[in-house]
Formats: structure tokens, C-alpha cells, sequence
């Protein structure tokens, strides 16, 4: 009995020496609170709060995620950081929208901290998303945690059955999803879609056109840019190729589900988890959201396609289509012109300039954790987590994936695709200008939603589009944009 | 000298009344001023200032720098652009084809305000005349949009979306509220249990409306869906189509807002003197007569004060559209509110206040004539 007390106490004693050893040697940040803003749910926001309570116990900094709806990210911290309120302290929202914060003089500049750093490894990003997702003006000015491509996902299961290829345009996208349109697709005697978009307003459809239009409107690689003439910034929207893209666009509705119009990307995901839609456009999570027990309908069957591309693209000197040739389209293969689209570039921490210095480095020093390939490698193998690979680490082998549980095949097939996407010399930039938001969350969002809804014709939705693109051009300043724009695609 | 102590007023100090004894009394004449002074000051912060500042919001283009907030003053784009601009037909709806039919209709309401004017001179002072100038300009203006909009076959804007809330919405919160505070007002058992009942949704914050009616409401997993299946209309989605969304609101705002017509018109109902009736039945009225002759003169004072009230707070509408549609499809569902607070989210401070002036013109204008002309004039009539 003796012999067990002086065991207990002796554990104890261990117990509290070991337990005040490790963070009286780790509180390099106690009595700092880092508040961070981003969306709501666990999509992005949850792994910021698990990894912050960790980052605690380490550091002793305290993280506060706040969680506002997607379209209010933006302009709360812009509001915040430029009124001088100052009660955000890191804001965690896509990489492009900074660059309006930046021209403001909020950013604060991470280049200092990052040379300090010996544990981010900058040369493991790949150089997309370190080179055009971290930097603003050639600094950094953001640390990425996730990285992000827009792609088409297919039923292999589904298509086998009807005996199709998987789409190699979006004219192939209609007929495969029309074919397989009202097929049961997952067992359960209903049917099913043949294609699901998220396309509810104010939420994320715009991103979604982008990609359709990128293929027709893009062709001479990614310095060209699909939105705008890049010398005087005119809205490159009222043409022939944007007109066929929204056509498009609307004709996926036939064969999507009847509330398609309503439906965010909560609503799609748990569509396709169920095992109900035949074809998809998403980013990179349902290559991991599959592996989720609630998606056991699909598992290993929801194959991606790097980008699906055009025969037809737009000739900019006449506003008209011409046939994809070397000539026309000099990346085009086989007829086809591919453009893969960086659709919102990925999400991405910024540090408030405003904040008191302490706290920035709080803040530079969670950032980091985040983005370090011990976190993130892991993070971005789970697909509640909303984190995409953006480290070659992560990319380069399929281990890493397969030891997370995602087959082999479909491993090979996801990493292909994204590796595809970041290696063609034709992909796509999000807007990366003051304004972009603006431009294509307000803009661009409403006439879409507005022509979806068959309130508008399609040409009045692109005209419409111009003149609010006009606006907003005048309004920041019209060479001051050209500038943003040659600096956004590296053209200057 | 004399003459000017006449007209002195009355509890003026005479000459030689010690300064503290005249400070007294001139703090008790003003001691009204005195006691609504700090309300006064709290509006004018509060609620005037920030009416008055936003007008140069409403006349700028304003930008978020390092520095704070900077204004580029515009004139009156931001209004232009909502009648001739980029936001035309978001605002006013489409307005181009005119039929045949829509000229037609236009005309008539036309003239017939252009009448009522015309005899209003003999009736009203000119003060007056200014008011009823106003109305009638709004209200021609009004008919043209509907008339060239709806009436011709073409789609609505934010602006006839925002009175579709407010005139058909208001008329039925009205009409079954007060129908209910009549059945709750008869002699009839479990009337108590029925009032509680009647006036819970008021209780709930909007936000829990629009997410208990989108549920609700939903056509695949809610509650009448295996209904919906049973009569055909499985692949019917209210959320896509303009009008069923638009309907949709109006029920789930109905909703709410009818236990608050039906509270005050229960309340109003119940002040009706018994022995008027009494003596109306002793008389041999049957019901109908003395609902129409006794009880609805009676509380038609109350009524149209309680749907000036109702008609007020629908122009705001803004949590229903924003939580069960997010405005959409297209831009179907979204009142002039809603549409404000989308701007401002986008940080357009300038367009979002122009669009916030031009609801708070029509509500005072639609709101001021209401009262004017309905219900000083009902009121009137039930004091005489």
C-alpha cells in the first residue's frame, strides 16, 4: 500500500514537471488572441479551429475563428481593417480577393517573417500558388492553405453502364448528361441527374461559368486572360464566346435537379454523395469527399477531368467563333482548346496591418502551422476539411493518398488531373484585380442568376455585364486597373 | 410705458425680481422644451444625422483605402442608374414591349387620377395641393411601371416585387387576421387556447421563420412532399418559378405577421361597447347587420392605423427572401431592402444608399397618402 502511494506520488511529481516543462518552454505567444474571420461550417473553418487549439497549447496564443456567410467575407474585413476597427486580425478568404486589400495598404507584408521561417519550405508550393496565391506585387502577402481548381467529376460506374466516354467538350457534357438523365444511380429506385452545378445566387455559381467559358474564350495561355482586353481593360464579356458559354450553362439545368437554381454547394455535395448526380463541376474536394462514410454509394467511383474543353473558340478581332486550330487556338489539341480554371485561386490567410505586432506574429506563426507539409499534408487528404493540395509534397505521389484510404486508381486519376490542370500552359486566372469581387461575386452573379431565371435574355445579361464592369473599372480607376491586370498575369 | 407692460406676457417678472426668482420661472415655462430636449438630441443623432449623412453616400462612388472611407462625388448616378442605367431592369423590371392592353390600363388610372386631382383644388388648401400633387405623380408613375411591366406581359423588378409584399401581403395578413380576431372575439369555448396559438409566430425571430418555412417548404425532404408526389406535382419546384417564390414569401411573411393584425384587431373588437349591440339585437339586426353597421364603423379607426403600421414595416422585408431564396430565382424574390443590403455587402456604399433613399420616397409618399386619405378620413368619419 505504501509502495503504491509513493508510486502514485512519484507519478504525480512526474506528471506536473513534465506537464509545466513543455509549455513553460513554448509560451511564446501567452496572452495573445488572433481573430480570425472566414466562412461558416467546417469547410475551411474547422481545421483553422482544431489546428488553433493545438497552436495554443504550443504557443499559448488563444485563435477565435468567426464564421460569416461567403459574401460577407470580404467586405467585413475590408470594412474592418479600413475603418481602423481592427477586430480582425487574420482574414481567410481566396487568395485573388487580396490584391484589393493590398492597393488599400491593409496587408500586412509577409516577406520578413517568411525569411525567418524555416519550417513553411516556400520551394514545396507549387509555383502557381506561391507565385500568383501568395504574392501580391511580388511580396508575399498571404499564406495558402488550400488550393483549388474547378473540374468535372463523372460516374465511372454510371457511364460504363450506358456505355459512354467520359465528356470531352461541354457539348459532350450535355449529351452524356442527357443520356444518362433519370437513370438510378445509386440503388434506391428513383432517379437521378445527369449533371449537378451549384447554381443558387449569391453563392458560388459564378465561378462555375468561368469554367465554361474559360475553354472558348482563352486561347493564347494564361498571360492572355479571358475577361477583359488587357491594353484598355474593356470588358471582353458582350461576344460570341461568353454567349455560347452562358447558353451552355443553362442547358445543364435540363438535366440537373429541378431545384438546381436553389441549390448552394452544401446542397450539390450532399446530391453527390448519395450517389445521385452522373456528372459534376467542383473543385478538387469530392476527389477526397468520396472516402467520407456517408458516401459509400460512390466510393472510388467519382473519377475527375482536368478540363473539358472547346472546338470552338472566340476569334477577338470579330467578336465571332472560328474553329480551334494552331492557328486560333496555338494550346489546343486535337481540335480542342483547354483551359483549365483556377476558380477563386484558393483559400488564403492575410494578416491585418493594423494589428499591434505581438499579434501579427501570433498570427504569421499559425498561418505558417497551417501551411507547413506536416499540417497540410494531412489536412488536405480529408475532404470535410475543404483543403485541396497546393505542395508539390503533396502532389508529386499518390502515398499520401492512398495511405488516407482513397484507392489507387482514383488516387492516380485525382492527382493526374489537378497536376494536368497546374502544367497546362492555357490555364485560366481567377481575376486577381482591385474590384474582383466586385466584378464577379455582384456583377457577373446577378445578370447570370437573373438570365438562369429567364428573367433576361442572354444578350441582355452580357450587355448588362459590360456596363457594371465598366463602372466598376472607372470607378478604381481605369489605368490603374490596366496596371493590376498586367501585373495579375504576369504580362507587365 | 404703459402700453409696453400691457404686452408683456403674462408671468414675466416686473423690474426688481431678484435674478434667481426669474430664472426659476423661465426654467418652469420652459420646462417643456427642457424635458423633451434629450429625446430630441438622441433622434437627431441617432436617426437624423445618420438620414441626412447617407445622402452623400447616395451622391458619391465610395472606395475603402488605408485611410478610411473615400468619397467621389457622382451627382446623381447612382439614382440614374436604377431608372436608365445598368440597374434599370433590375429595379423597374422590364418595361419594353407595351401592349395594346397595358397603354390601355395606363390611361384609364391616368385620367382618373388626373380627375381626382383636378376636384381636389375645390377641397384642400394649397398646401394640400402640394401633397396630392405628390401622390398623384407617384401614383402615374407607379401605373406606367405596372402597366408597361407586368400588365404587358413582362417580367418585375425589384420595385413592384417590394409592393407585391406590401399591398397583396398586407391585404391578406389583414383580411385573415381580423377574421380571426372576429372568431376569437364571439362567445365560442377554447377561444384563450386559440389566441396563444394564434399569436406565437410572432414571437419568432424572422431569421427562425425563414428557416422553418424553407424546410417546411422544401419539395424533396419536407413535410408535403409524399403529397405533392400523390397529386402529380413531384417535379414542381416553388423556387424556380418567379411567381410561386414571390407567393411563397408572401405566405411565410403572412405567417408571421398576421397574429400581430390579429392581436390589435382583438383588442379593438373586444372595446366595442355591448350595449350597442345589445340593443341592435334587442332591434332585430341579424349579424351581418350589425358587423357592417355597428362593429366594423367602430373599429375602423384602429384597422387602417393597424395595416398604415403593417404596410410600414412590410417595405422593410429583407430576412424571408435573404434566408429561403437569397433573392432568387434570378433576382424574382428580392425586395428594394434585400437589394440594398446586397450592394452594401459589396461594399457599393453609394448605389446601396440611393436604392435605401428611393424606398424610404416611396414609403413616405405611399404611407403619407394611405393616411391622408384613408385614415384621417375614417377616423373623422367615426368621430362624427
Amino acid at each position: 500500500m505504501v509502495f503504491r502511494k509513493q508510486l502514485t506520488a512519484m507519478a504525480l511529481c512526474a506528471a506536473a514537471t513534465g506537464g509545466a516543462a513543455v509549455p513553460a518552454a513554448a509560451q511564446e505567444f501567452e496572452g495573445v488572441t488572433v481573430n480570425i474571420l472566414t466562412r461558416p461550417g467546417y469547410v475551411i473553418a474547422g481545421p483553422l479551429i482544431e489546428r488553433g487549439k493545438d497552436f495554443e497549447e504550443m504557443t499559448g496564443a488563444k485563435i477565435v475563428v468567426t464564421e460569416v456567410p461567403f459574401a460577407e467575407i470580404f467586405p467585413k474585413i475590408q470594412n474592418d481593417w479600413a475603418t481602423g476597427t481592427n477586430s480582425i486580425d487574420v482574414g481567410v478568404f481566396a487568395a485573388g480577393w487580396g490584391v484589393e486589400l493590398d492597393a488599400a495598404g491593409l496587408l500586412e507584408d509577409l516577406d520578413p517573417y517568411v525569411a525567418a521561417d524555416n519550417k513553411i519550405m516556400l520551394d514545396d508550393i507549387a509555383p502557381y500558388f506561391r507565385d500568383f496565391g501568395q504574392k501580391v506585387g511580388g511580396k508575399t502577402k498571404l499564406l495558402m492553405v488550400d488550393g483549388d481548381f474547378q473540374m468535372v467529376y463523372y460516374r465511372t460506374d454510371v457511364l460504363s453502364e450506358a456505355g459512354l466516354e467520359p465528356p470531352v467538350t461541354w457539348e459532350d457534357y450535355l449529351d452524356v448528361a442527357s443520356k444518362i438523365h433519370g437513370m438510378d444511380m445509386n440503388g434506391d429506385g428513383d432517379a437521378d441527374y445527369g449533371s449537378c452545378i451549384f447554381k443558387k445566387r449569391n453563392a458560388q455559381s459564378y465561378f462555375a461559368i468561368q469554367t465554361f467559358a474559360a475553354p472558348i474564350v482563352q486561347t493564347h495561355g494564361t498571360a492572355q486572360g479571358f475577361h477583359f482586353d488587357n491594353a484598355t481593360m474593356k470588358p471582353l464579356i458582350n461576344n460570341a464566346g461568353w454567349k455560347k458559354a452562358f447558353e451552355l450553362y443553362k442547358a445543364t439545368g435540363e438535366f440537373g435537379p429541378p431545384e438546381e437554381l436553389n441549390m448552394d454547394i452544401g446542397d450539390t455535395r450532399a446530391l453527390f454523395k448519395a450517389g445521385r448526380c452522373g456528372l459534376l463541376v467542383e473543385w478538387g474536394d469530392p476527389g477526397t469527399l468520396q472516402l467520407d462514410d456517408d458516401a459509400a454509394a460512390i466510393k472510388g467511383k467519382l473519377f475527375a477531368i482536368a478540363a473539358i474543353g472547346s472546338r470552338e473558340v472566340l476569334d477577338r478581332e470579330t467578336g465571332e467563333l472560328v474553329p480551334a486550330t494552331a492557328e486560333t487556338a496555338p494550346h489546343s489539341v486535337d481540335g480542342i482548346n483547354y483551359s483549365p480554371f483556377a476558380a477563386f485561386g484558393g483559400w488564403a490567410g492575410a494578416i491585418n496591418k493594423g494589428a499591434d505586432e505581438r499579434t501579427k506574429a501570433a498570427a504569421y506563426a499559425f498561418l505558417s502551422h497551417m501551411n507547413q507539409p506536416a499540417q497540410s499534408g494531412i489536412d488536405v487528404t480529408i475532404g470535410a476539411t475543404g483543403y485541396n493540395p497546393y505542395r508539390i509534397s503533396q502532389l508529386a505521389s499518390t502515398d499520401l493518398w492512398v495511405e488516407a484510404g482513397m484507392p489507387q486508381e482514383l488516387a492516380d486519376n485525382y492527382l493526374g488531373a489537378i497536376n494536368a490542370a497546374l502544367d497546362n500552359l492555357n490555364m485560366s486566372s481567377d481575376m486577381k484585380i482591385p474590384g474582383a469581387q466586385q466584378y464577379t461575386a455582384v456583377v457577373l452573379d446577378t445578370q447570370l442568376a437573373r438570365y438562369l431565371a429567364d428573367e433576361i435574355t442572354v444578350e441582355e445579361a452580357l450587355a448588362n455585364i459590360e456596363e457594371g464592369w465598366e463602372e466598376i473599372t472607372e470607378d478604381f480607376g481605369r489605368d490603374e486597373q490596366v496596371a493590376a491586370q498586367a501585373l495579375a498575369l504576369g504580362t507587365n | 410705458m404703459s402700453s409696453y407692460e400691457n404686452i408683456r406676457q403674462p408671468g414675466i417678472s416686473p423690474a426688481g425680481v431678484p435674478f434667481r426668482e426669474r430664472l426659476g420661472e423661465w426654467v418652469d415655462r420652459h420646462s417643456g422644451t427642457f424635458f423633451i430636449a434629450p429625446a430630441v438630441t438622441l433622434i437627431l443623432i441617432f436617426a437624423i444625422f445618420p438620414t441626412i449623412y447617407s445622402i452623400f453616400f447616395a451622391l458619391s462612388r465610395v472606395r475603402f483605402t488605408g485611410d478610411g472611407l473615400k468619397f467621389r462625388y457622382v451627382g446623381f448616378r447612382n439614382f440614374a442608374k436604377q431608372f436608365f442605367g445598368s440597374s434599370e431592369v433590375h429595379f423597374l423590371g422590364r418595361t419594353d414591349p407595351v401592349s395594346i392592353f397595358g397603354y390601355a390600363v395606363f390611361a384609364a388610372i391616368a385620367v382618373a387620377v388626373l380627375v381626382w386631382l383636378w376636384r381636389s383644388r375645390k377641397i384642400t388648401t394649397w398646401v394640400g395641393m402640394i401633397g396630392r400633387t405628390i401622390s398623384a405623380a407617384m401614383a402615374i408613375f407607379l401605373a406606367w411601371i405596372l402597366c408597361a411591366s407586368l400588365v404587358s406581359g413582362n417580367s418585375i423588378g425589384t420595385l413592384y416585387t417590394t409592393l407585391f409584399y406590401v399591398l397583396v401581403g398586407c391585404t391578406l395578413q389583414f383580411v385573415i387576421g381580423t377574421g380571426l380576431a372576429f372568431l376569437c372575439s364571439q362567445p365560442i369555448s377554447g377561444k384563450n387556447f386559440f389566441r396563444v396559438i394564434f399569436f406565437i409566430p410572432l414571437m419568432i425571430t424572422p431569421l427562425g421563420v425563414g428557416y422553418a418555412m424553407r424546410m417546411v417548404a422544401d419539395v424533396t425532404k419536407g413535410p408535403f412532399q409524399p403529397f405533392l408526389n400523390f397529386v402529380g406535382l413531384e417535379e414542381w419546384v416553388w423556387s424556380a418559378d418567379a411567381w410561386s417564390a414571390r407567393f411563397m414569401m408572401m405566405v411565410s411573411d403572412s405567417w408571421q405577421w398576421i397574429p400581430f393584425i390579429f392581436i390589435c384587431m382583438l383588442a379593438a373588437l373586444e372595446n366595442i361597447p355591448r350595449d350597442h349591440v345589445e340593443a341592435a339585437q334587442v332591434d332585430g339586426a341579424s349579424s351581418f347587420q350589425i358587423f357592417r353597421e355597428i362593429t366594423w364603423p367602430q373599429v375602423l379607426p384602429v384597422a387602417v392605423t393597424v395595416l398604415l403600421i403593417r404596410m410600414i414595416e412590410a417595405f422593410k422585408i429583407v430576412d424571408l427572401p435573404n434566408i429561403m431564396t437569397g433573392g432568387g430565382p434570378g433576382s424574382a424574390t428580392e425586395s428594394m431592402t434585400l437589394n440594398s443590403m446586397y450592394i452594401w455587402r459589396a461594399n457599393d456604399l453609394g448605389s446601396s444608399a440611393a436604392i435605401a433613399y428611393l424606398l424610404l420616397i416611396l414609403t413616405v409618399v405611399i404611407c403619407a397618402s394611405f393616411f391622408n386619405y384613408v385614415v384621417v378620413g375614417q377616423i373623422r368619419k367615426a368621430r362624427a
